[in-house]
C-alpha cells in the first residue's frame, strides 16, 4: 500500500468520523426536541449566538429551534469539573468511557452509506473498508461495547453502578445470540447456491436494488433485528444499566463532565450505527423505493451519489425517531421481564424463524 | 511491513499473555486476556483469515471474557495474597514446560515446515465459504465429536450446579 494510499483512507476516515459525531450532537438534541413534543412542552428554546441569533425572523427562529444547544452542551462538558471519587479504581474508571466510545466509533467502518457513478460509468461504493465479513466483524466489534459498561460500573466501586454493569453484562449477552440468528436468514438468501460465499453489508444493499426489500418479506427477522438492537443499545424499554428510578443513574452514577460526555456520545454514536444496520439490512439501504432504484429513475453521475447518501440518512433519521419515539412511549421493563423476553421468547422465534426461512429459500432457489 | 506488524502483534499477544498468567488482581487478568486474544485475531488477519479473525474476537473477547469479568464481579474476587507453591505444582508446571520445549523443537526440526515455501494452499479459513465447506466434508467427524464434548460439559454443569429435591 502506497504512502498516500494510506493518506487518502486516514482522511475519509476522519470525514466519517466527524460527520457522526455532528449527527450524535444533534441526535441528543432530537431526543430533547421530541421528548418536549411528547410530553407537551416546548425543549431548549434560549441558547442563542451573538450575531446569527440577533438576525431578524431567521436568527429568532433558530433560537427557538434550539439549534445552537448542541454548541453549549458540547462546551458545558469540556469546561464543567471533573470528579472522580476517591474511593474509584482510577485506571479503569478513566478507561470505560473510552472503552465505551471506541467501538462505536470503530464499526462505522465497514458501513455503507451510498455509491456514485465516475466518468468511466463504473459504480464506486462509498464505505470506508468492503470487508468480506462485514457483519461479523460488526457484531464483533459493538460485541466490544459491553466492556465499557461493565468496567465502568466495577471501577465505580459502589452499589448502584456494579448493579447497573452486571444487569448491562447479562442483558447484551442474552440478546446478541438473538440478534446473530435473527439475521442469518439474510444472508442465507444472499448466498444462494452457486454464487460466491460473502458477507458483505455493500451486497445485502446490492441484492435487494430492484427487488423486495428484506424487511418486506421477512418480517420476523426485521422485527428480533429491531428488538435486539434496542436491548443492545440499552436503550429504553431496555435500558437495565441506567433505569434511573431504581439505579439512580446506574453504572455512569459517579461520573461527571467530559468523562460523562463520552459516554452520553458514546450511547447515540451506538444508536447511529444500529440505525444504519437496520437501514443496510433491512430497509434498502440507499434505494428510494422498492422495486426501484435510483438508475431506474434515470439517475446517474455525482447526482446518484448525492441523492444515494441523502436516502440512506433519510432513512437512518426515520430510525433514529423511532428510537426517540420508543423511548419516550413505553415504560420499562422489569429485570426479570428482560431475560425472560431474551431467552425464552426471541431465542426460539429467531431460532423457529431460521427454520422457517430455510425451508423457504430451499424451494424459492431450488434449481 | 507485514513483518513490521507480525512483530508487533506477535509481542503484544506474548506480552499480554504472561500478563494474564502473573497479574495478582484478577481483573487485570481478564483485561490483559482480551487483549491476546485481540493480538491473535491480528496475527489471523496477517494469515488473511479474515474469518477466524473475527470469529476469535466475536467469541473470546466479546463473549467469554465477559462472562470471566461478570464471575469475578459476582464472587467479589480480591487481590489474590501471597501464597507457597506446593512441591507437586513445582515438577507438574516443569514437566509441562519442558513438554512444550520438547514441542517448539519437533515442529522447528521438521521436514513439513521447511518444504512449504514453495507453494502455500489456500487457509481453510480465509474464505467464509471455504471454511464452511471444509468444516461440513473433511473435518466433519472432528467438529461433531467437539460439539458433542461441549454438550458433555453443558449437562455436566447443570447436573453438578442443580441441588438434589428429596421428598421427605
Amino acid at each position: 500500500m502506497e504512502l498516500t494510499d494510506i493518506a487518502i483512507k486516514s482522511i475519509y476516515a476522519i470525514v466519517v468520523v466527524s460527520v457522526l459525531m455532528g449527527f450524535c450532537s444533534y441526535a441528543v438534541l432530537a431526543e430533547r426536541k421530541i421528548s418536549s413534543w411528547i410530553q407537551g412542552r416546548v425543549g431548549p428554546n434560549r441558547t442563542t449566538l451573538p450575531i446569527i441569533g440577533s438576525i431578524p425572523y431567521v436568527g429568532r427562529f433558530l433560537t427557538r429551534l434550539g439549534v445552537f444547544q448542541p454548541a453549549a452542551d458540547g462546551l458545558k462538558f469540556l469546561f464543567k469539573e471533573d470528579v472522580t471519587p476517591a474511593h474509584v479504581n482510577k485506571l479503569y474508571f478513566t478507561l470505560a468511557p473510552v472503552l465505551s466510545l471506541v467501538p462505536a466509533l470503530t464499526t462505522v467502518v465497514v458501513v455503507p452509506f451510498g455509491y456514485f457513478e465516475n466518468a468511466a460509468g463504473e459504480v464506486v461504493n462509498l464505505v470506508l473498508a468492503d470487508l468480506n465479513v462485514a457483519i461479523l466483524f460488526l457484531f464483533a466489534i459493538s460485541s466490544l461495547g459491553v466492556y465499557g459498561v461493565v468496567l465502568a460500573g466495577w471501577a465505580s466501586n459502589s452499589k448502584y453502578p456494579f448493579l447497573g454493569g452486571i444487569r448491562a453484562s447479562a442483558q447484551m449477552i442474552s440478546y446478541e445470540l438473538a440478534m446473530g440468528i435473527s439475521v442469518l436468514p439474510v444472508f442465507m438468501w444472499l448466498n444462494a447456491p452457486g454464487t460466491d460465499g460473502t458477507l458483505s453489508l455493500v451486497d445485502v444493499v446490492n441484492a435487494q436494488g430492484g427487488a423486495l426489500w428484506n424487511a418486506m418479506w421477512m418480517p420476523g427477522s426485521f422485527l428480533i433485528f429491531v428488538v435486539c438492537i434496542f436491548a443492545e443499545t440499552n436503550r429504553l424499554p431496555f435500558d437495565m444499566a441506567e433505569s434511573e428510578t431504581e439505579l439512580v443513574s446506574g453504572f455512569h452514577t459517579e461520573y461527571s463532565s467530559f468523562k460523562f460526555g463520552l459516554f452520553f456520545v458514546g450511547e447515540y454514536a451506538h444508536m447511529l450505527v444500529g440505525s444504519a444496520v437496520v437501514a443496510v439490512l433491512f430497509l434498502g439501504g440507499w434505494h428510494p423505493l422498492p422495486f426501484m432504484t435510483w438508475a431506474d429513475f434515470g439517475v446517474h453521475g455525482w447526482l446518484a451519489g448525492v441523492l444515494s447518501v441523502g436516502t440512506m440518512i433519510g432513512k437512518l433519521c426515520g430510525f433514529m425517531f423511532f428510537f426517540m419515539w420508543i423511548r419516550w412511549t413505553l415504560p420499562r421493563f422489569r429485570y426479570d421481564q428482560v431475560m425472560r423476553i431474551g431467552w425464552q421468547m426471541l431465542l426460539p422465534l429467531s431460532i423457529a424463524n431460521l427454520i422457517v426461512y430455510t425451508f423457504v429459500i430451499y424451494f424459492l432457489e431450488r434449481p | 511491513m507485514t513483518d513490521l506488524f507480525f512483530y508487533l502483534f506477535a509481542t503484544l499477544t506474548l506480552g499480554c499473555a504472561f500478563g494474564v498468567v502473573f497479574s495478582k488482581n484478577p481483573v487485570n487478568a481478564a483485561m490483559f486476556l482480551i487483549m491476546t486474544f485481540l493480538g491473535m485475531a491480528s496475527l489471523f488477519v496477517l494469515l488473511e483469515a479474515y474469518f477466524l479473525a473475527v470469529i476469535q474476537i466475536l467469541v473470546y473477547a466479546g463473549a467469554v471474557v465477559v462472562l470471566f469479568l461478570f464471575i469475578i464481579m459476582l464472587l467479589d474476587v480480591k487481590e489474590e495474597n501471597k501464597h507457597r507453591v506446593k512441591p507437586l505444582t513445582w515438577v507438574a508446571s516443569l514437566i509441562g514446560f519442558a513438554l512444550l520445549i520438547l514441542g517448539v523443537v519437533a515442529i522447528t526440526s521438521s521436514d513439513n515446515i521447511k518444504a512449504t515455501s514453495e507453494s502455500l494452499p489456500e487457509a481453510a479459513g480465509a474464505s467464509l465459504k471455504n471454511f464452511g465447506y471444509e468444516l461440513f466434508t473433511t473435518y466433519q467427524l472432528p467438529m461433531q465429536v467437539t460439539g458433542f464434548l461441549l454438550l458433555i460439559a453443558m449437562i455436566g454443569v447443570i447436573v453438578l450446579s442443580k441441588k438434589v429435591k428429596t421428598d421427605s
